[in-house]
């Protein structure tokens, strides 16, 4: 494979927001954990926003650079904004992929889906009845 | 073969994958390419130099391999030889009559795995073994395997990703039996073993001189005086009609002092080679928790040591190496840019996600212990470091 963009190796090297938040407002996961590239995505949403975001992955060196590319772009919007991040985006954030690992930005996509669905869910309970 | 120079950093396991060429193999072709350019086809001086240059390196590859030059067919490498050997002899024995049958593994290289399936589309058909857990096939499988339309047994010598060393000798017994044809690919047994033609028991034999410090793209297949083969190019009757085309007459002279050199240094080279890789190993496992060896407990080739690091993949554990400057491979160099598991470390039985995690580390005679102890320091980190970026949590 060849990268050419800084901005791949730094989020692979250093990726941004690792770890998982503990008791989190909402989780989302994306992939297969017995086969093959796994994301888990943990939230805070403070005030309709996404205050904190954190990742664990195990995938190959796209799909890490990718989500720690993508928890850079949810971080402090609106779960409205962050429903909106697509897997082109993030792609664009590590400076484009190759063809055979432009999926792995999708994975980044789905989890945070996910974990803002898992958020509004959670809510959608919590709410006291009618 | 030091080309290490330019940057001190630059530190190569990836042996298997290809070699540098040697100063003495270069220094070799370089005539070939201008100054003594002649076809050695052809009949005056000119082409007299090239043919001589020709049959001498054919003797020096005969005489690695324990053939007589006679019994070496010059083709474009590896790929090419497993072609000839598997396509060449199934042409020559089948028969309209019966349905041939052709007995390989399921860890070959895709050279042979790959033709075989292109095979099987025209009529041909094919079992693929199994390999044990250590990645050996067994010779009593492929004797249970043999029906009276086998026509050929394919099985390497040493296996490309794990370096374990097939039971050849016990399979040609069963070929001989059965009046079957034994191809062997033996691309990564040559250079890093001694290899001896009639001791592996071979009708056919693949070699590639790229593995083993000679240039890329020009290779050798033995074939045992008196084995039916037919030619798979049609062209011109170069290689005694076997191979057309005009032969590569630099790469075959590189590829005869490749062989000439080999066979000098392979003892001190084996043992210097094995003692690395022994440190590798020990290392890995001392340092790192939940990892294994692949075919650790088999017979393989000194420089192989393929490993298993659970819970991180293959494919971002050797990108980070390589920008800290180590260059080795994930699966075999052939499967990058697929995301599928290793087929061999698969037929082996090994979880796919493990089998996603394994990395090979293959070495050199120009590997050194430096160089081994800074790899030692790197991977532990390295591993660490994406484990803690994995959901999937070990027991340590
Ligand atoms: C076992 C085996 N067979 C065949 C080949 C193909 O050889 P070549 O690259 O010379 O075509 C390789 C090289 O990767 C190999 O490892």
């Amino acid at each position: 494979m060849e990268f050419v963009d800084g901005r791949f190796f730094d989020h692979f090297m250093d990726p941004r927001n690792v770890g998982r938040i503990e008791d989190p407002d909402g989780t989302g996961a994306a992939g297969d954990p017995s086969c093959g590239d796994w994301l888990l995505v943990t939230i805070r949403v403070e005030r309709g926003k996404i205050g904190e975001i954190r990742f664990l992955c195990r995938g190959c060196s796209s799909a890490i650079a990718t989500s720690s590319a993508m928890t850079e772009l949810a971080a402090g919007k609106s779960l409205e904004e962050a429903l909106a991040i697509t897997a082109s985006e993030i792609e664009g954030a590590v400076g484009g992929l190759p063809e055979e690992k432009k999926h792995c930005s999708l994975l980044g996509e789905e989890a945070l889906k996910n974990a803002v669905a898992d958020y509004l869910a959670r809510r959608e309970k919590g709410r006291p009845g009618p | 073969m030091n080309d290490r120079d330019e940057k001190g950093t630059r530190v190569y396991f990836d042996h298997n994958a290809t070699t540098g060429a040697r100063r003495e193999v270069v220094e070799a072709m370089l005539p070939y390419f201008s100054r003594r350019f002649g076809n050695a086809s052809s009949l005056h001086l000119f082409g007299q130099e090239a043919r001589n240059a020709v049959e001498r390196a054919r003797s020096q590859v005969a005489s690695l391999i324990g053939a007589e030059p006679g019994e070496i067919i010059f083709t474009s490498g590896g790929t090419e030889s497993d072609n000839l050997a598997i396509r060449g002899v199934v042409a020559a024995k089948r028969t309209p009559a019966r349905r041939p049958h052709v007995i390989t593994s399921s860890i070959e290289h895709p050279a042979v795995i790959r033709t075989c399936r292109a095979l099987e589309k025209e009529g041909v058909d094919v079992t693929f073994l199994p390999v044990n857990s250590l990645g050996a096939v067994s010779a009593e499988e492929v004797e249970a395997a043999v029906r009276p339309e086998t026509l050929l047994i394919s099985v390497m010598l040493a296996n490309n990703e794990t370096g374990v060393i097939q039971p050849s000798a016990a399979i040609a017994g069963v070929a001989r039996r059965g009046g079957i044809a034994f191809h062997v690919d033996a691309v990564q047994g040559a250079g890093k073993i001694p290899v001896d033609a009639g001791a592996v028991g071979a009708d056919l034999m693949s070699i590639s001189a790229h593995k083993f410090y000679g240039p890329k793209g020009i290779g050798a297949l033995y074939i045992r005086r008196g084995t039916g083969i037919e030619a798979v190019l049609t062209g011109g009757h170069q290689e005694s009609g076997l191979r057309a085309g005009t032969e590569n007459v630099p790469a075959i002279a590189g590829f005869g002092e490749a062989c000439r050199i080999s066979a000098d240094r392979l003892g001190a080279e084996m043992a210097h080679i094995a003692r690395l890789r022994d440190r590798i190993e020990r290392g890995i496992l001392a340092a790192i928790p939940d990892v294994g060896i692949n075919g650790a407990g088999a017979e393989r080739v000194p420089n192989t040591c393929n490993v298993t690091v659970r819970r991180v993949e293959g494919e971002a554990l050797t990108l980070y190496l390589s920008v800290l400057g180590f260059a080795l491979s994930s699966g075999s160099a052939c499967a990058t840019g697929e995301t599928d598991p290793s087929h061999v470390l698969i037929a082996m039985g090994l979880d796919p996600v493990d089998a996603q995690g394994s990395i090979r580390i293959s070495l050199g005679a120009e590997n050194t212990d430096e160089e081994v102890d800074a790899f030692l320091d790197a991977l532990p980190r390295v591993a660490a470091r994406l484990r803690e970026m994995s959901p999937i949590r070990g027991k340590c």
